[in-house]
């Protein structure tokens, strides 16, 4: 009689334990989700991107993609923003430098924040960004434009069957509580 | 045995239902074989699979019809004894394994052809709000909305529906035929989803991120689509129409569309030098208000509960000039209230602002200027 | 009910000491009866939000129902039925029957199962209320995806998510006292391969529970602090993605559906064998065919994502995992046929609900096959097609299974026969209507009508129409059901301790009604055949 009032104890301590440890999966599957994009090279979903180190020698291939530039401006963004140059046809391995042009309308400062999206997904981890504007908050005074420097370069690793890709910054508002201390893109 | 006889019927099932895809029945009753190749194979892959279950749902209840016939108390009073075998249970999960491989191999093989979207000849930048498309012709670098055209009316039953009711739009995707056109889809707020039947593409549109599809058109035609991820409200009324042009023709359309967005910016320049009086503005705002802004805001201005602010004696129609302005051209952050400065003119903007600010009792006396818009952009 | 008032105290009023009855009992009976209760009350909300939305469909334009209102509509008709309907149906079906069917006075923690039950009022309480508060009830699917429920939740989203994390509480709860019972309290000489099916797959689903319900509680935090304490899981803007928000949820939302069916299959298991008067065939393979669908429900969730752009391999492999997850079903069903075949059947009330089951769930299931291909699923996804696919294994599927389950032993519970011939009238009124309702559905999604809209083009309306008229007739059957157990429990012909002749297990070894406490002495297993002659 006490061992199965043990016996039972112990199924209820085992089986509690696996409800909590479900919910810590399911918080742990945040993280998971992040690390499995990575290693399967679908970084086209993850959002921190890494600064890539300033390689120091640079192979360069003679194959020849097309890079496309992409613009969105979130709602309640008070900014016009567009690619320089909407595309850029460039040599794996050769680094490139353009432009986002940005100017706040209103008549306040306005902190956004860019986040990209790579297509096709799996192509993100190719696509090797040395400076860019997404990489912290941007804040522009009222009226005031700039334009953010974006310098990358494709790997020569890129799969074969990749002949464009394309970049896309979609651009939100920062809520004032979260700004972090500002930087405005250099040239 | 049991496997020639499947596959014979198997074979005679599909030819009756290829048949069938042929007819207006089918029509009503099957999927559509499409305009593309893809869309083609796709619709093979459904009767096969089809067919496969229709075959084996006939043999189980078949079975089962019989036995309940021959196997009822009254004809088979004395009940058989055999409760295992385990050579029929390794038959009965091998056969459905072989059978399941069988699908398999045609499904992996369409998946690949789908999945590859390299070389396109053009891309699209299809971008879904709530409740409307915005297309972006990334090479000759234009866009514009894609809203429905079905009137109000039509769907409150005060009048009759058209042909295409909640199928038409104001402006089109026009599309060559026989290029690879490149999908690329985004969403401003929510998740929508891009679906054309006829070209079997269907795909997720997702804030913040971009998701490629492609479709090759073999023939030239007007399809139709809807939006296939609840995305709110107006999810059933925001329809997709593609227009399919001969490659010359469509390159005429291009061509056309970039003259036609210098002559708008034309009359955009003289809209901008004329000042308009309450009356003009009245008039033209009424009209994009009713078109725009009174599924949510509703044409009284009422509103709709605090998802959708009344207007009539709301804070920003009746405050200050700027902050209303901004408002509806740039929208709200984490709110349905879009970004409406893309999307209109500075005389739409000017005139709908002038309304908001007049009507529903409002009568602040305002006037807004198309140029003030244009200064604030 | 024949129960006795044990506890009755001298000197209390009778209303006070009727509710305290019902509000403190620990006893597993009384306790299945007011999950079934709380079930089948919530079957009608439900199935009136039902018929709100197959009323406003029945023609194309908007006749009374506004889209922010049907959206409602839509969500909460999703959210009653499968944790209000189906899923207490199951639990109360678990409650009453698996003590007695392995000789255990009750369950193992009598308290623990009152509480169980009595959040769940609460939890739906809440949750209907949000129909009346500023902003509505949620209005973004029973599956509310982000952002569309996050960033532009109405305010009762945040009452939505409390109701969720008190069903989950209810759920877990309730499943570990099932799996400690089961491995705790079953009579001496009976090993788990010599368990009632019906016991086994609440064991494989209390399992599937204890392990799915916190993802979902999980996903629904997210959620919360997404809307209120600035995080980011599911929006892009803070560094999160709102495809993570499907990854979470269908990583509960799949097991959950094998959770719907499970217990189904296990009634089925126990009625077919009943009047076939032989044993279930296979029934070692049964139990592996079970596990094998349970195990493999961990790795298909992808399945209901495939328009999101997940990449080439993920696809394949969701869609050869689905493919295989026919395999044990198929095995199942062939089981059940095998079972009847050449046994001697009648065709009682519960054997129809359980024949009708086997053969319309299947039918479900094949077109679950046919959306387990990628290229295809394109074409279907977010369509009727799939509305008929889920319709078809949770009504003729769950629903069936829950109603041939009450058929087969309301006589044990309440000591009276059913009238057999309104059972009947039930069952052909249903599996026609049944029919009716959700087969044009298949068409619908295959000729291109989208999922969860309001109103739809006018090449659909014919077959809304009769899916419309069917819909009324199955509410209509719901009502003739009602009836049937309300006038079954009140009085009948008098029910035998076997009830059915060859009926097997050991509820059927005690009186008719089954007495407040039962097997507090343990039976004899395996059952000598003279035990079940009394009466």
């Amino acid at each position: 009689m006490t061992e199965r009032r043990n016996n039972q104890r112990k199924h209820i301590v085992l089986l509690s334990a696996l409800a909590v440890g479900m919910v810590g999966f399911s918080f742990a599957m945040v993280p998971l989700y992040a690390i499995f994009c990575e290693v399967v090279g679908l970084n086209g979903k993850k959002y921190e991107q890494e600064i890539s180190a300033e390689p120091a020698v640079l192979q360069v291939s003679e194959r020849e993609v097309t890079i496309q530039f992409l613009a969105q401006v979130g709602r309640g963004m008070p900014w016009e923003f567009r690619p320089t140059e909407p595309k850029l046809k460039v040599r794996l391995g050769e680094i490139h430098l353009t432009s986002y042009y940005a100017r706040n309308r209103a008549d306040q400062a306005v902190t956004g924040q860019a986040v990209p999206s790579v297509s096709p997904a799996y192509a993100a981890n190719f696509l090797h960004k040395l400076e860019c504007f997404c990489f912290t908050q941007q804040q522009l005074a009222a009226g005031e434009d700039q334009q953010m420097a974006l310098r990358f370069y494709i790997d020569v690793e890129l799969p074969e069957d990749i002949s464009m890709l394309t970049l896309s910054y979609s651009l939100f508002p920062v809520p004032d509580a979260e700004v972090a201390s500002p930087t405005l893109a250099s040239n | 045995m049991t496997s020639i006889i499947n596959r014979r019927c198997r074979g005679l099932i599909v030819s009756i239902l290829l048949a069938f895809s042929n007819t207006a029945f089918a029509a009503v009753m099957d999927l559509r074989p499409g305009v593309t190749d893809i869309s083609r194979r796709i619709l093979e892959l459904h009767h096969l699979s089809l067919a496969i279950c229709v075959v084996m749902g006939s043999l189980v209840f078949g079975t089962m019809f019989y036995s309940m016939y021959a196997h009822r108390r009254s004809k088979h009073p004395k009940p058989a004894d055999f409760h295992e075998s385990l050579l029929v249970e390794i038959i009965w999960t091998a056969v459905p394994v072989l059978i399941l491989i069988g699908l398999a191999i045609p499904a992996t093989s369409a998946l690949r052809e789908i999945e590859d979207n390299s070389n396109p000849d053009l891309s699209i930048l299809i971008t879904g709000s709530q409740w409307k498309w915005h297309y972006q012709y990334l090479e000759a670098d234009f866009g514009y909305y894609s809203n429905m055209s079905t009137p109000a009316e039509q769907i409150n039953n005060l009048e009759t529906k058209g042909r295409n009711y909640i199928l038409e739009v104001d402006n089109a995707l026009v599309l060559p035929t026989s290029k690879k056109v490149r999908f690329l889809t985004t969403s401003d707020d929510v998740i929508h989803a891009w679906w054309v039947p006829d070209f079997a593409v269907k795909q997720d549109a997702i804030p913040g991120y971009i998701n490629e599809a492609w479709a090759r058109i073999e023939v030239p035609g007007l399809f139709r689509g809807q939006c296939a991820e609840l995305c709110g409200k107006d999810h059933a009324y925001m329809p997709i129409e593609v227009e399919v042009l001969p490659e010359e023709e469509f390159d005429q359309w291009i061509l056309d569309q970039l003259l036609a967005i210098e002559l708008a910016s034309g009359q955009a320049v003289a809209d901008r030098a004329k000042t308009w009086t309450m009356a003009e503005l009245m008039d033209i705002g009424q009209t994009v208000f009713i078109d725009n802004c009174a599924t949510c805001h509703e044409a009284d201005g009422s509103g709709q509960g605090s998802t959708y602010p009344a207007l009539a004696g709301g804070e920003i129609p009746t405050g200050d000039m700027p902050t209303h302005i901004e408002r509806v051209m740039s929208g709200a952050v984490d709110t349905e209230m879009q970004a409406w400065a893309p999307q209109l003119s500075d005389l739409e903007l000017a005139s709908v602002i002038t309304y908001e600010r007049n009507a529903f009792g409002n009568d602040l006396g305002d006037i807004v200027q198309p140029l003030t818009i244009f200064e604030s952009r | 009910m024949a129960v006795t008032a044990d506890h009755a105290i001298p000197n209390r009023s009778p209303l006070i000491a009727y509710l305290s009855r019902w509000l403190l009992t620990t006893n597993h009976k009384e306790i299945g009866t007011l999950y079934l209760c709380l079930s089948f009350t919530l079957f009608f909300i439900a199935g009136a939000m039902a018929m709100v939305i197959r009323l406003e469909l029945f023609q194309p334009g908007i006749q009374f129902a506004e889209p922010l209102f049907y959206n409602q509509m839509v969500t909460m008709h999703g959210l009653l039925m499968v944790f209000g309907v189906v899923m207490p149906g199951f639990v109360g079906l678990a409650n009453w029957l698996i003590p007695m069917m392995i000789g255990a006075p009750d369950m193992a923690l009598p308290r623990l199962n009152n509480f169980s039950f009595w959040i769940l009022p609460f939890a739906f309480t809440l949750l209907i209320s949000s129909l009346f508060m500023e902003g509505g009830a949620p209005n973004f699917g029973w599956t509310f995806y982000a952002p569309l429920s996050t960033t532009y939740g109405p305010p009762s989203t945040d009452f939505f998510i409390i109701g969720v994390h008190l069903m989950g509480i209810s759920s877990v709860l309730g499943a570990i006292n099932i799996i400690v019972t089961i491995f705790n309290l079953r009579v001496e000489g009976m090993t788990l391969m010599k368990m009632p099916l019906f016991v086994w797959t609440w064991l494989i689903t209390a399992f599937l529970l204890v392990m799915v319900m916190p993802v979902l509680a999980g996903a629904v935090t997210m959620m919360l602090t997404d809307r209120h304490f600035g995080t980011s899981f599911f929006s892009a803007v803070g560094g999160g993605d709102p495809v993570l928000f499907q990854h979470v949820f269908w990583f509960f939302g799949h097991p959950e559906v094998y959770i719907l069916i499970l217990p189904g299959f296990g009634i089925a298991s126990q009625i077919i064998p009943t009047f076939a008067r032989k044993r279930l065939f296979g029934y070692h393979s049964m139990v592996y065919a079970t596990i094998s669908i349970a195990v493999l429900s961990f790795v298909v969730w992808g399945h209901h994502m495939f328009t999101t752009g997940m990449p080439l391999a993920a696809e394949l492999f969701v869609m050869y995992a689905t493919m295989m997850i026919a395999v044990p079903t198929g095995v199942k069903v062939f089981n059940w046929v095998a079972t009847m075949w050449r046994g001697s059947m009648t065709f009682e009330t519960p054997m129809l609900f359980a024949i009708g089951f086997v053969i319309l769930f299947t039918i479900g299931g094949f077109s679950g096959l046919m959306l387990a291909l990628v290229p295809v699923d394109f074409q279907y996804h977010d369509t009727f097609f799939v509305v008929a696919h889920f319709h078809y294994v949770l009504y003729p599927g769950a629903i069936f299974g829950i109603m041939s389950a009450v058929y087969y032993w309301l006589p044990k519970w309440t000591g009276n026969m059913y009238d057999e011939r309104l059972g009947k009238l039930h069952f052909w009124t249903a599996i026609i209507a049944v029919n009716m309702t959700f087969f044009p559905m298949h068409f619908l999604g295959l000729a291109g009508m989208p999922r969860r809209i309001v109103d739809y083009s006018l090449q659909f309306a014919d077959f809304n129409m009769v899916t419309s008229i069917g819909a009324g007739m199955l509410g209509l059957t719901q009502v003739l059901f009602l009836y049937i157990v309300v006038k079954c429990i009140r009085g009948g012909e008098k029910a035998t301790s076997r009830v059915w002749d060859s009926a097997e297990g050991l509820e059927w070894t005690i009186p008719s009604p089954a007495p407040l406490h039962t097997f507090s002495t343990p039976p004899q297993f395996p059952i000598p055949e003279k035990v079940y002659q009394h009466d």
